[in-house]
């Protein structure tokens, strides 16, 4: 063949080198460019790609009384996570983890359901393990490909019953929760206070998670554990020192009678909280780990509502321990004094227009003067009281003492009380010229009508009349600031004058049952008529009379009358000052009968017409239980 | 044995080294994959192609050269054979190329197809009075290729079938066919390409039209040329339409891997790490983190070059395509120097071949090229691909040996 001669074969040659060179050069560009160019950012793709964050728990604050007793604390426990790389692995994985510790099919759909909210991040499996459990899974390592066992610090509360509503309870952040940012610093996995001091002081308590890389293969499944240097350890959170007095909580968990729900708030003048309880209670240890969601139903499903907490989220209508805050606008705007006496001597009833207003007292009181009225609790009195005050005062005074609105109490999510400021509330309501101002307001003078108050707003009003005539917002761990207080506007001599009363409510009126043998008890009682069924019991006291240490208020639903409240404050008022030996003793019960009904009448209508019956607003136990377990 | 080429030698005995080396990291890794000990069986294939090799060393081209029928009708058979009762394997499971009896496969016949073109081309080329100067004369060679070509398509194979393109222009091109020539039959292919957008296939047209009146091909010629890039153009939307899911997703996620990463462009952007995360000195032999934790695809086989960028780094990579070079250099210094055509063409053809996979695989690693199955020629595993490899060792280094003997020194 020709074309094979010296010169042309060494022309080709030189052109095949040519192409070669350049295709060469091309290839080693491309790797150039690749490993050198941009080595950092497929170093960083390849860590991203093998190693895999895992948050470390930082052990929560402790929550502590006021002398160092232990509210809420740490103890050693372990989390079982896991992680997958798609929805079907995880879901067999599951599947070996069922034949190795117990997993229904609800709580595998809830691990699926928080699993696809995080995908890179391991999913807890059980956050709450135990030591038997963590050795069978490690045993079966091999079988469960992405587990991760930690040990993280799991919270517990040594009396979890006497202070769930105090404490609340802890729970791994939600999906919402990251989305409105309601735990600045939060990330999924994060375990963050769901309700109660837990969740007001979450940013104290919770710390700042830690973390650190384990390296996982294409199959995600763990290779190694702590790799590298690459390790932040977790900042534990701030403990919290509180004002609360453990023993006396623990006290009024323990004397707190089972067949009745309410609420006991135990104050210092100043707004300091010894104790807030509410009845039923329930174990906020459940929630720890998440709880399960049979423990989950049981609790939202209660009739009782467990989860409610009834000193800062019950509204229920004041009644009779209201008449001194009737008592403190007459004083206020010196219409009365301590022994004034109202026009019309009680006689069972005062007449307004064709329609007659009962006194609880169906023979009357006869002729009182305040203190009387008070210790007697007698409606005549105070009907006269409100009319001579008249209803825009009743409004505005009561505004203006706080009745209205929160407490600022440092508890998250308190309901507000209902305290109308104006006419415009009924105009709106029945329509104008529809009502009677002066029904309302005889209404209104004995704490009935369109008036609930939170058991923490009304312990607030007699801490102030127990203290120096100023309202403070109640606090567990420090004085708020920002948050308005109100002045009673009373001198020193009306505020002894209304303790004086309160003390004659106790000695020698419808508190009688709740004296106590060394400490002379101030309070009063209360029935608040309720359509639904009995009626509940309100007492509101404090002691030492002359001296005010404490005031305690104790809401008992359906409890009749407010003598039987008053015997279990009177307790723990004794217990508190005298200390706790001189309470040993059983709860006196004498019986209920032997003491006047000072209930108040049901509210007489308002409106004309009487075509709509109104009745004042009864317990409003508001539904701020969320209605998704709260993981 | 001081007449054996040494160069060739060295070259070739350094990419068998460094290939067994590799193969053996490879099945280093934290999660058991089939890569496993695959370093041990390659090894025996080393020796058993040590004596193939040397057996092929050992005849005359003459010999061959008489054989070449023979072994181009066998390829094709098996070819067709395998259309039939072919099984897939690996990441092409479901086509057709690998030949098995009773359930063991024992080889890849494309792979001997391969070498029997180049062999039969050679035989061809060598026997014309001169080089074809006019596309009539090149129908021959392109039924040669062109046969082996359709049916490794068939299985489909586009990665082999790419080889055979690269043989066909190869020994064209050193059997002296002007390169205006090639030029003008490859022209359609590039004209498919670049009917992509219309601008750039507007302006290849143009590009196209003026070379035919600048060079003055016979009129039949230009009319057939300038048509035939008119046709693909046009019927490049047909055809994409007809390619396979695969295929078109390959050729996607060559164009941007990032839009899939899950899943066509998955291998690429693993690989594209791990050589990446090599830097200049790699991760160490055997430590490379994306291999061992198996998020590097198909290791031993087709992404094996991987292993070398991430472990070895771009020194590593130096030096395998140092290795490369020298080869492909002393290739072309035989083939220029051979003592008759046929050898001559048979060795250019041999660089044809291996420079097509090498430029294709390791290419592809970097997202230089598509993502098509083609293993890197003396590191990737597999038995049949490495026993052709040894049998081009042998032809070349004879081809070597029969010009010393016949006079042409190193000057």
């Amino acid at each position: 063949m020709n074309g094979f001669d010296s010169y042309q074969v060494r022309r080709r040659a030189s052109g095949a080198r040519w192409v070669l060179s350049l295709a060469f050069a091309l290839l080693i560009g491309a790797f150039f460019r690749t490993q050198i160019l941009q080595h950092d950012k497929y170093q960083l793709r390849a860590e991203t790609n093998r190693l895999r964050a895992i948050p470390l728990e930082p052990p929560r604050g402790a929550i502590l009384d006021r002398n160092g007793e232990t509210i809420a604390e740490n103890l050693p426990g372990f989390a079982v996570k896991l992680f997958a790389t798609s929805q079907d692995s995880l879901r067999a994985t599951l599947q070996r983890f069922a034949s190795v510790v117990p997993l229904d099919s609800a709580a595998v759909d809830d691990i699926e359901r928080r699993w696809r909210a995080a995908r890179y991040q391991p999913v807890v499996v059980f956050g709450d393990a135990s030591f038997e459990m963590v050795s069978h899974l490690e045993e079966r390592r091999a079988l469960l490909p992405g587990l991760i066992i930690q040990s993280e610090p799991k919270r517990f509360y040594p009396y979890g019953k006497a202070v769930a509503h105090l404490v609340g309870y802890v729970g791994e952040v939600t999906e919402r929760d990251l989305e409105r940012d309601r735990y600045p610093g939060a990330e999924a996995g994060s375990i963050v206070g769901k309700s109660g001091l837990e969740r007001q002081y979450d940013s104290v308590l919770r710390g700042r998670a830690g973390v650190r890389y384990v390296e996982v293969n294409a199959r995600g499944r763990l290779v190694r554990e702590n790799v590298g240097s690459a390790m932040l350890p977790p900042e534990p959170g701030q403990p919290l020192i509180t004002t609360i007095d453990l023993p006396l909580q623990r006290f009024i968990d323990s004397i707190w009678p089972p067949e009745f729900r309410g609420a006991m708030i135990a104050m210092t003048p100043k707004g300091q909280i010894r104790a807030l309880y509410s009845a039923p209670s329930y174990d906020p240890n459940l929630f720890v780990g998440g709880i399960s969601t049979a423990d989950w139903r049981a609790l939202n499903d209660n009739v009782d509502k467990p989860l409610l907490n009834r000193a800062i989220n019950g509204g229920y209508p004041p009644a009779s321990p209201f008449k001194l805050a009737t008592a403190a606008m007459g004083l206020k705007r010196g219409l009365i004094n301590l022994h004034s006496q109202m026009p019309q001597p009680c006689t069972g009833g005062y007449r307004l227009g064709n329609r007659i207003f009962r006194c609880w007292k169906r023979d009357g009181h006869g002729s009182l003067d305040l203190i009387g009225a008070v210790a007697q609790s007698c409606d005549v009195y105070f009907y006269q009281l409100g009319l001579k005050l008249g209803l825009d005062n009743m409004l505005s005074d009561g505004v203006a003492m706080g009745f209205s609105g929160r407490s600022g109490v440092d508890l998250p999510s308190e309901q507000a009380s209902l305290y109308p400021a104006s006419y415009e509330y009924f105009d709106k309501h029945y329509g104008p010229r529809n009502w009677s101002p002066p029904a309302t307001v005889l209404n209104f003078s004995i704490g009935q009508g369109e008036n609930t108050q939170t058991l923490i707003d009304m312990v607030q009003f007699y801490a102030a009349l127990a203290g120096d005539g100023i309202e403070v917002p109640p606090y567990v761990v420090e004085p708020r600031s920002g948050v308005p207080t109100h002045d009673l506007g009373l001198t020193e001599e009306q505020l002894a004058g209304l303790r004086t009363a309160l003390i004659a409510v106790v000695e020698r009126g419808t508190g009688g049952g709740s004296r106590q043998k060394g400490v002379v008890i101030a309070g009063k009682t209360g029935t608040a008529q309720n359509s639904h069924g009995d009626d509940h019991g309100w007492f509101i006291g404090f002691a030492p009379a002359d001296k005010p240490v404490l005031v305690v208020g104790a809401i008992m639903e359906h409890a009749v009358h407010g003598s039987v409240a008053g015997r279990y404050v009177s307790k723990v008022l004794a217990r508190y000052v005298l200390g706790p030996d001189t309470t040993k003793a059983q709860v006196s019960t004498p019986p209920a009968s032997a003491f006047p009904a000072d209930s108040a009448p049901l509210p007489v209508e308002i409106t004309d017409s009487g075509g709509r019956r109104v009745v004042a607003p009864t317990t409003t136990v508001p539904d701020t239980v969320p209605s998704e377990p709260p993981r | 044995m001081s007449r054996i080429d040494r160069p060739l030698a060295i070259a070739a005995v350094g990419l068998i080294t460094y290939g067994v080396i590799i193969l053996y990291s490879a099945g280093q890794t934290d999660v058991v994959t089939s890569a496993e000990g695959v370093w041990t069986r390659q090894l025996v294939w080393v020796g058993i192609g040590a004596v193939v090799g040397f057996i092929v060393f050992r005849t005359s081209f003459r010999l061959v050269e008489w054989l070449t029928p023979a072994i181009y009708v066998f390829s094709l058979l098996l070819l067709l054979a395998v259309l039939f009762v072919g099984t897939g394997a690996g990441t092409a499971a479901g086509t057709k190329s690998w030949l098995a009896i009773g359930g063991h496969r024992i080889g890849q016949p494309a792979e001997l197809a391969k070498l029997a073109t180049v062999l039969m081309l050679a035989r061809h080329l060598s026997s014309l009075k001169e080089a074809p100067r006019s596309l009539r004369s090149l129908w021959t060679p392109a039924l040669i290729v062109g046969i082996p070509f359709l049916l490794v398509m068939k299985q489909p194979d586009l990665g082999s079938a790419l080889v055979f393109v690269g043989i066909f222009f190869a020994m064209l091109y050193w059997a002296g066919v002007r390169p205006r020539l090639l030029f003008m039959v490859v022209s359609p292919a590039v004209s498919l390409l670049l009917a992509v957008t219309t601008w750039s296939w507007g302006i290849w047209i143009v590009l196209v039209v003026v070379l035919m009146v600048v060079w003055r091909p016979y009129v039949w010629e230009s009319v057939v040329v300038v048509g035939l890039n008119v046709a693909t153009g046009v019927a490049a939307l047909v055809l994409w339409n007809k390619l396979a899911d695969y295929q078109k997703n390959r050729l996607l996620s060559f164009l941007n891997p990032e839009a899939d990463p899950r899943g066509a462009g998955y291998h690429l952007l693993q690989s594209k790490t791990a050589i990446g995360s090599g830097g200049w000195f790699g991760s160490g032999l055997t430590q490379g983190p994306q291999k061992r934790l198996a998020f590097l695809p198909e290791q031993h086989t087709d992404f094996v070059f991987s292993v070398v960028g991430e472990e070895l780094g771009f020194l590593g990579v130096l030096l395998a395509l140092g290795l490369f070079i020298l080869l492909f250099t002393s290739l072309i210094r035989v083939a220029r120097r051979a003592a008759d055509p046929f050898s001559s063409l048979v060795v250019f053809g041999i660089l044809g071949l291996w420079f097509t996979h090498v430029f294709e695989n390791v290419g592809m690693t970097v997202n230089l090229m598509p993502v098509t199955g083609i293993p890197l020629p003396f590191f990737s595993y597999g038995g049949s691909f490495f026993l052709i490899c040894c049998v081009c060792l042998g032809l070349a280094l004879r081809a070597s040996w029969d010009a010393r003997l016949a006079g042409y020194l190193d000057s």
